[in-house]
């Protein structure tokens, strides 16, 4: 996702209305007009999250279903140009992945899920940013073998946080039961919205894709809720960050493969052996020989935040890398970052020094999520 | 006295030294302060100096030197509670405390009715 446009026509989400009325700040947001924070603040509103529920409207995100052409599998087509394994996905589960260029490069990352439909249709969620960029991609490329249908009037709200399960259940209480990654069709006031047990704020949560007209609605009812408090783009950033999720564009761009970015789960465990796979060769080489950059977790020693664009040195002050993304972590308590260096400082606790305002800061390469993931792992019944 | 920069930080005047911090304005634009940096205590400082930073969870922006003068004391509270900067910007929240070397420097300033009207343009 990049951020900035100078597009004076900024796209509404269907809930721009609400957004105003909750008194946000509205800033430019990969050409939407998007919350960056409410009156709470992105301190309350992250901590908020992590303690209770927060509601974001993440509608500016690309919805579609992809349909087959041939009466085949549409994963099959998919799997031309994302990593995962796609083909054994089973209906209702959903996968995180990365959609390549021919040289292993990161053009997106997206979530993939398998719908119940007897043909096998597969809904994507991709970034706001990449959204036409995506959809060029896969017409460019499997648009013999597959129909990209854009779901353009649907609304998309995540509800995170260890209270989202009981304030969605007191709407369908079937939610309860859902495990993490799993998606289902969910009535909610009255209309049928899919609805998956994901989210990337590191908490337990789900997101819900609701028709246009009635997102305002429903996220009304959820914010009636005594836990739920809507929150904007800041608090999602400082929430990703602490649980070491990448943001598109910034921890990864069309030049870094998966390895490089540290995110070898978006492969299929099979296919990254065999590199069936846009820039597979390369792939599997860096799989087998390493790769050249790491992004790592970095934790700054004091308490100076290190923001994207810091450069990386080593103890005899040369270049090494670059932080790509950094903040405060609200429940960290502290400087929290992630970056690129030269794989031979990428090894969690190596001691490396940020050039911050000009002066050098002692960090140190450290382990992701800084701090815990609280993910709803159901067991089969 | 009271006098404010166009930078919106405040001077509480005391003789020939004064108390330096952000406005409420600032503060409020700012968000949520998550860390500051001080000048050091004895550095001789020009108008527009560089003097610090603060930082909020979505940026950081520069601190000033609002005029000339040797830097006094610093808040060494803010390091610990940076929130102090939100919660009570004009007062707990202080920066640093300077001596005047100009005082026409510190005359030259907006009062607080020139200040409000300054941010009233802004806004």
């Amino acid at each position: 996702m990049t951020a900035e446009t100078n597009n004076e026509t900024l796209l509404k989400t269907p809930l721009y209305d609400l957004h105003v009325e909750l008194g946000a700040k509205m800033v430019p947001f990969a050409g939407y007009d998007m919350p960056v924070q409410y009156p709470l603040g992105v301190l309350k509103e992250h901590t908020h999250t992590r303690e209770a529920a927060g509601l974001f409207d993440v509608s500016h995100m690309g919805q579609c279903y992809i349909h087959s052409k041939n009466g085949e599998d549409p994963a099959i087509a998919l799997e031309q140009i994302m990593p995962a394994a796609i083909q054994n996905l089973k209906p209702g589960k959903m996968r995180y992945s990365v959609l390549l260029n021919d040289e292993g490069g990161i053009e997106d990352d997206l979530m993939i899920t398998r719908t119940h439909d007897a043909d096998g249709k597969l809904y994507v969620v991709v970034n706001a940013a990449c959204k036409d960029k995506d959809y060029g991609i896969i017409e460019e490329k499997i648009g013999h073998l597959v129909t990209l249908e854009p779901l353009e009037d649907l609304g998309l709200i995540a509800l995170q946080g260890p209270e989202a399960e009981n304030a969605l259940a007191s709407l369908a209480p079937e939610v309860a039961d859902m495990g993490f990654m799993e998606a289902t069709a969910v009535t909610l006031e009255g209309v049928v919205c899919w609805v998956s047990r994901s989210g990337y704020t590191g908490e337990d949560g789900y997101e819900i894709s609701v028709p246009e007209e009635t997102t305002d609605a429903l996220s009304r009812r959820l914010l009636a809720i005594d836990s739920v408090e809507a929150i904007g783009l800041g608090a999602r950033d400082s929430l990703r960050l602490e649980v070491g999720l990448c943001l598109s564009g910034h921890d990864f761009d069309a030049s870094i493969t998966p390895v490089e970015a540290n995110i070898n789960f978006a492969m299929g465990v099979a296919r990254r052996k065999v590199g069936d796979f846009p820039g597979g060769e390369k792939i599997v080489k860096q799989l087998t020989e390493g790769a050249p950059k790491l992004r790592v977790g970095i934790l700054p020693s004091g308490r100076a935040p290190a923001r994207e664009g810091t450069e990386i040195v080593d103890e005899s002050g040369k270049a090494i890398g670059v932080i790509t993304s950094g903040g405060f972590g609200p429940t960290k308590g502290g400087p929290v970052a992630m970056g690129f260096v030269d794989a031979a400082h990428a090894e969690v606790g190596t001691a490396i020094s940020l050039m911050i305002r000009g002066k050098s800061q002692a960090a140190t390469v450290a382990a992701m999520p800084f701090i815990e993931q609280r993910y709803v792992r159901k067991t089969k019944k | 006295m009271l006098k404010f920069t166009d930078e919106h930080e405040w001077l509480l005047v005391d003789g020939d030294s004064v108390t330096v911090g952000i406005t409420e304005y600032a503060q409020k634009a700012l968000g949520d302060v998550v860390f500051v940096e001080m000048p050091e205590v004895g550095d001789t400082v020009s108008k527009g100096d560089d003097a610090g930073v603060v930082e909020s969870v979505k940026a950081a922006s520069e601190l000033y030197a609002p005029v000339a003068g040797d830097i006094t004391a610093a808040n060494e509270e803010l390091e610990g509670d940076p929130s102090l900067v939100n919660s009570d910007p004009m007062g707990a929240g202080w920066f640093f405390k300077m001596t005047v070397a100009d005082m026409s420097e510190v005359e030259a300033l907006m009062d607080e009715a020139g200040y409000n009207a300054f941010i009233a343009g802004l806004e």
